[in-house]
């Protein structure tokens, strides 16, 4: 998964064709850490598919102000540079993540 | 068809399971803790914790990590997947999953509660945009903000005075009159000492506005209903827990706000079945009671399966006839009695087979036989009980049943 930070978010998602995946984590945030090892192995199952990114929202505040994430675990869907999909804290389950990339 | 046998199936990892993970697998029964998230529980979304005897001060995420090494170390499994259903089938559980289903002789449901939602006007919208139940997940995003906490219990004041760490101000909304908070008075008195913590007394939140991202919190004062307008960024709501039973309801019985209904052995309604921890009817929920209800559970369902597979065995699998004579020490006339029983049923040798069960050490199939008072001679047939002497238990009796049963 690709590091995102604010100089390189818009290179990697918002100039990108077809779909991307943003996850925004902490290591502080332990619903994140719980999540984050089902979508490292999403982004192995549709390499070449989708494109999978995190932020570490730790050290990137200022970005997800910016993204208007202000809470954690969030998972953005960007298609054609379009944000398409939000799914924030419960919402943002392995089965929701798969529902929604399924649909491209 | 399962894909797991286990002796003891754990639903939850949070410090109730994991307790029953220590104790079950250290008696060395086969023990699967199976959780949707990551083990831990509430307590893991809690950075400081300070009531835990012999631990001082410590990070829920830190400690619970060692809870789960000491699980491991004696054997326990932990197993990642969401259970939708527990079916009865009398001897044996079925624990069905989202991925996979487990096959327990014992099932310890350690579900526990999530946040309460207050459903103001926002609260949804705004969810991951300024409205939190978690400090530790969301609080660095308001390093240098204002952020306003709901609610004046333990949690409130414990997250509200974390949150003091990063953000500019903290704001608590409290229903009740100025000076009455819902948390203990040492948290009391240090949340009034913190010059960062700020308090409307009579009042409730109304609304969550902003663009986007939260930008304003409507407050309403319950007394004078004025609603007056807060600039914050973050909103913490603090209100209490719901225990997460909905999926139980039909499985085990539940009092009318969805706490599960167990006695002091942590057994439900349901044979086998047990819950400890925050889901349940109790007192105080703490880490210290959910891992007491984890100790007394698996120490239960330990002793279930040896009792009843020592019965299974011993009286309800035989081909013949079983007397079964339930005695205990402290009544040296039951001892006597089975001394005179022996003796008699020695002339049935390979016919009918004698069993003595001590009641001290049998509690629950002594209970499962309805044993009052002893002695109490039971008889078993091919697997069900056919005949039993309360207390007068005279050894001509006990003959002249044996009999009839060779008849």
């Amino acid at each position: 998964m690709i590091e995102l930070n604010k100089d390189n978010f818009d290179a990697e998602v918002r100039e990108v064709q077809g779909p991307v995946l943003v996850d925004f984590w902490s290591p502080k945030c332990d619903p994140c850490m719980a999540l984050l090892p089902s979508v490292e192995q999403l982004a192995v199952e549709l390499e070449g598919k989708v494109k999978f990114c995190k932020v570490n929202a730790l050290e990137n505040r200022r970005l997800c102000i910016k993204e208007k994430v202000l809470g954690l675990p969030t998972i953005q869907i960007y298609n054609h540079g379009e944000k398409v999909v939000e799914l924030t804290k419960d919402d943002a389950t392995e089965a929701n993540i798969r529902a929604e990339l399924a649909k491209f | 068809m399962a894909n797991y046998q286990y002796d003891l199936v754990i639903v939850g990892g949070g410090p109730g399971g994991m307790a029953a993970a220590i104790y079950g697998a250290r008696s060395k029964i086969s023990t699967v803790v199976i959780e949707k998230n990551r083990p831990g529980g509430q307590i893991a979304t809690t950075e400081e914790w300070e009531n835990y005897p012999g631990v001082p001060h410590t990070s829920g995420p830190e400690e619970m990590k060692g809870w789960v090494k000491h699980a491991e170390k004696f054997g326990a499994e932990f197993v990642k997947d969401e259970i939708v259903n527990i079916i009865d089938k009398g001897d044996t559980k079925v624990v069905v999953g989202k991925q996979h289903t487990f096959e327990a002789k014992v099932v310890v449901v350690s579900v526990g509660a999530e946040p309460r939602v207050l459903g103001v006007p926002g609260e949804r919208e705004f969810r991951g945009k300024g409205v939190s139940y978690c400090a530790t997940c969301d609080a660095d995003f308001f390093t240098e903000l204002d952020v306003v906490v709901v609610g004046s219990g333990d949690q409130a004041i414990e997250e509200g005075m974390y949150l003091t760490k990063f953000a500019e101000s903290v704001t608590v909304i409290v229903l009740h009159d100025e000076g009455t908070l819902d948390c203990t008075p040492v948290l009391k008195e240090r949340a009034f000492h913190n010059p960062k913590m700020k308090w409307v007394w009579n009042s409730t939140v109304n609304a969550i506005k902003g663009d986007g991202i939260v930008d304003t919190v409507e407050v309403k004062n319950i007394k004078t209903g004025q609603v007056s307008s807060l600039e914050a960024n973050g909103v913490f709501f603090f209100v209490g827990m719901v225990p997460q039973t909905g999926w139980l309801k039909d499985i085990i019985a539940l009092d009318n706000r969805g706490y599960i209904i167990a006695n002091e052995l942590c057994e439900t309604n349901v044979d086998g079945i047990y819950a400890v921890g925050d889901a349940r009817q109790k007192f105080l929920r703490q880490v210290v009671t959910a891992a007491a209800d984890g100790a007394i559970a698996a120490t239960a369902a330990e002793k279930f399966i040896h009792e009843e597979e020592g019965f299974r065995e011993m009286v309800l699998d035989q081909e013949i006839p079983v007397v079964v004579s339930f005695w205990n020490p402290t009544k040296p006339a039951t001892m006597d009695l089975n001394t005179r029983l022996e003796a008699m049923m020695e002339a049935y040798k390979g016919q009918v087979k004698f069993v003595k069960i001590d009641t001290y050490r049998n509690l629950r199939i002594s209970r499962k036989c309805d044993v009052k008072d002893i002695p109490t001679v039971v008889f078993y047939n091919k697997g069900a009980m056919v005949d039993r002497i309360d207390v007068n238990v005279e050894v001509e009796a006990v003959e002249a049943k044996v009999k009839a049963l060779l008849s």
